[in-house]
């Protein structure tokens, strides 16, 4: 390598900077709600804090943390989180396998099934209606069922099912293996990287996601997961409650328990992210073209 | 998508007949895909049935097929509740509101990913670049009612960060949240922030899989950084260009829901109402089901429309197709 000239030198620190300064955009707002749960009331009250928390105190945090509403939709939506990542992973899982399969009779007839799914969907009120045939509406249920399978991922599974060597397969076959033996005993083993991938995808989804709920259900609240109740909160739909509750009564102590409540919310996928970067870096290229 | 479809055709299938021999080897397969399938059927084409909604009244406890047709005092106008949403000023403006806030985020959003890829492909210090790969991966892990309470926190007039920052240094204060035009800003910025980290990803793939020796010509040849960013790097990487640049735009009647009802306020619903908050507030909680069958049906077929459009003018193009 040929040494760099000075010109490409200042160069390359122009593009760290501009890196320095997304970096910061990025987690400028998370600092910001970091720095205002952990701060004291008066100086909330005062619009004193920014970057950093002044008057440090866990107070907030004690708050949530006691609260048993929120420990409530905590434990409720991790659970769901971890049913809901379960079950999709199987589904996924259950659809891609069989596809890979070029002798497979039917499976261009099913392949265009799958497809059209992807391209046309029925609607909001179609498929609020269909939950309520179901006598899904209310029902814990509907959180899990109607979202166990995306499609995009199982592509993303097939693709990576088709990038195993067909001999491993063909000698298995050879050795009389069935194809249930072959999928347990081959391609599990070795799909670990994009099981891991479309976990992350699933859990994200089913953790962040309140749409649903908000929807489907809207009496029975002890279903409500943790995004939608934080919504609730946020928005005051149920000020009534929410005044009721210790605390949101004085103005300062409001935002700083509001940032805590969305910390508490967060924190969970903030620490298991960057230690599956490598898998969801490659189940993204495998769902999109590559050159 | 395409790797995998090629992949697929690599593989001749071998010429048996559907016979016993064949099931007894094959049923296993069959037997995995019962329930995948059987989920499709139910939860994504059984729906389809109560599309017919668009064209009848709704009656509850009614059995579908005993529903009458869409009718104005007594006589038979199936288009009824199409011709009643396009004389909807509400749903007009959802309409409008859509393709506007989707336009922007194409043309704010689709540009952003590719800019940071190039960016960060110029960075010469590795750990110091995964560093900041990881951070810009953040925003996206973050859901819809954080990101709008983010912005609450970091842009409210009087308390948030950036109009702290504004006055300080002697401007006005910026009514970002409740002030329609600025809530827009807003709105798209914060789509920006949150996916063009993401978005990323995929383009720095495909710079990945640029031949290095191009490369190594052009500097042979004296070109500069930008030059070779230029003449290599965007055109090794505009087939990816060209096939996102095109399902972006097959999406444009599309739209979430979760993201413009969690950013939404009182004061902005001019510009922040689109079809999915319309169809939410107006069928599901105003129980005008016919009506907003309507609507969702000319959104699926409309959307359906521009994405077969787009794709037939990506192969026109001599690109590939997204299928």
């Amino acid at each position: 390598m040929k040494v760099k000239s000075t010109q490409a030198k200042i160069g390359d620190w122009i593009f760290v900077l501009i890196c320095v300064i997304i970096s910061i955009i990025c987690v400028v707002p998370m600092v910001n709600l970091a720095a205002k749960s952990l701060s004291g009331t008066e100086f909330l009250i005062r619009h004193e804090v920014y970057l950093w928390p002044k008057g440090f105190n866990l107070e907030a945090y004690q708050t949530v943390l006691s609260d048993a509403k929120y420990q409530r939709a905590f434990i409720w939506t991790a659970v769901l989180t971890l049913i809901c990542t379960l079950l999709s992973l199987t589904m996924t899982a259950l659809c891609a396998y069989p596809l890979i399969f070029p002798g497979l009779k039917g499976r261009g007839v099913i392949n265009i099934f799958i497809t059209i799914t992807m391209f046309f969907n029925a609607g909001t009120i179609p498929n609020y209606l269909l939950m309520s045939d179901l006598n899904l509406l209310e029902n814990p249920l509907v959180l899990i069922i109607p979202s166990c399978l995306s499609i995009y991922n199982m592509i993303i599974m097939r693709s990576f099912f088709y990038g195993i060597p067909d001999s491993l397969r063909e000698s298995a076959e050879i050795d009389g293996a069935s194809f249930i033996q072959i999928l347990v005993k081959i391609y599990l083993p070795l799909s670990k990287p994009v099981f891991a991938s479309l976990a992350l995808f699933y859990a994200v989804g089913r953790w962040n996601g309140y749409g649903d709920a908000l929807m489907y259900i809207k009496t029975n609240k002890q279903y409500y997961p943790l995004q939608l109740l934080l919504y609730n909160i946020l928005n005051n739909t149920n000020a009534v409650e929410v005044a009721a509750q210790e605390g949101f009564n004085q103005p300062g102590l409001k935002d700083s328990l509001k940032c805590a409540t969305v910390m508490f919310a967060t924190v969970p996928i903030l620490l298991i992210y960057p230690w599956l970067q490598r898998y969801f870096i490659a189940g993204v290229t495998m769902g999109a073209v590559k050159e | 998508m395409a790797k995998d479809k090629e992949a697929a055709k690599k593989q001749v299938a071998p010429k048996t007949k559907f016979n016993k021999t064949y099931l007894k080897r094959y049923w296993q397969l069959y037997a995995l895909l019962f329930l995948p399938l059987l989920y499709l059927l139910i939860f994504k084409y059984l729906p389809m049935r109560y599309i017919i909604l668009a064209f009848k009244e709704y009656k509850l406890n009614t059995p579908l097929r005993d529903m009458p047709w869409a009718n104005v005092r007594g006589k038979t106008d199936v288009l009824k509740y199409f011709k009643q949403a396009f004389g909807n000023i509400d749903f007009k403006r959802a309409l409008w509101n859509t393709l506007k806030l989707n336009a922007l985020d194409l043309i704010m959003g689709f540009p952003a990913p590719i800019i940071f890829a190039l960016i960060l492909n110029e960075l010469c210090f590795k750990k110091f670049k995964k560093v900041v790969q990881t951070i810009a991966y953040m925003p996206h892990f973050l859901s819809w009612v954080i990101i709008a309470s983010l912005c609450t926190q970091l842009l409210a007039p009087t308390d948030g960060l950036i109009n702290a920052l504004v006055t300080h240094l002697g401007g006005e204060s910026i009514p970002f949240l409740d002030d329609p035009a600025h809530w827009v800003g807003t709105y798209v910025g914060a789509g920006v922030w949150q996916s063009f980290g993401w978005g990323s990803i995929i383009y720095l793939a495909s710079i990945a899989g640029i031949n290095t020796e191009l490369y190594e010509a052009a500097s042979v040849d004296g070109a500069g950084r930008f030059r070779k960013m230029w003449h290599i790097t965007l055109p090794g990487i505009r087939p990816t260009i060209v096939v996102l640049l095109i399902m972006n735009l097959g999406y444009i009647m599309g739209g979430g829901f979760e993201r413009p009802w969690a950013m939404r306020n009182n004061l902005v619903i001019e510009v922040a109402d689109v079809i999915a908050t319309y169809v939410y507030k107006v069928g599901i909680q105003g129980l005008k089901i016919s009506l907003t069958t309507a609507v969702g049906l000319f959104q699926s077929v409309v959307g359906l429309i521009f994405l077969l459009a787009a794709n037939a003018i990506s192969r026109k193009l001599g690109e590939r197709g997204i299928w």
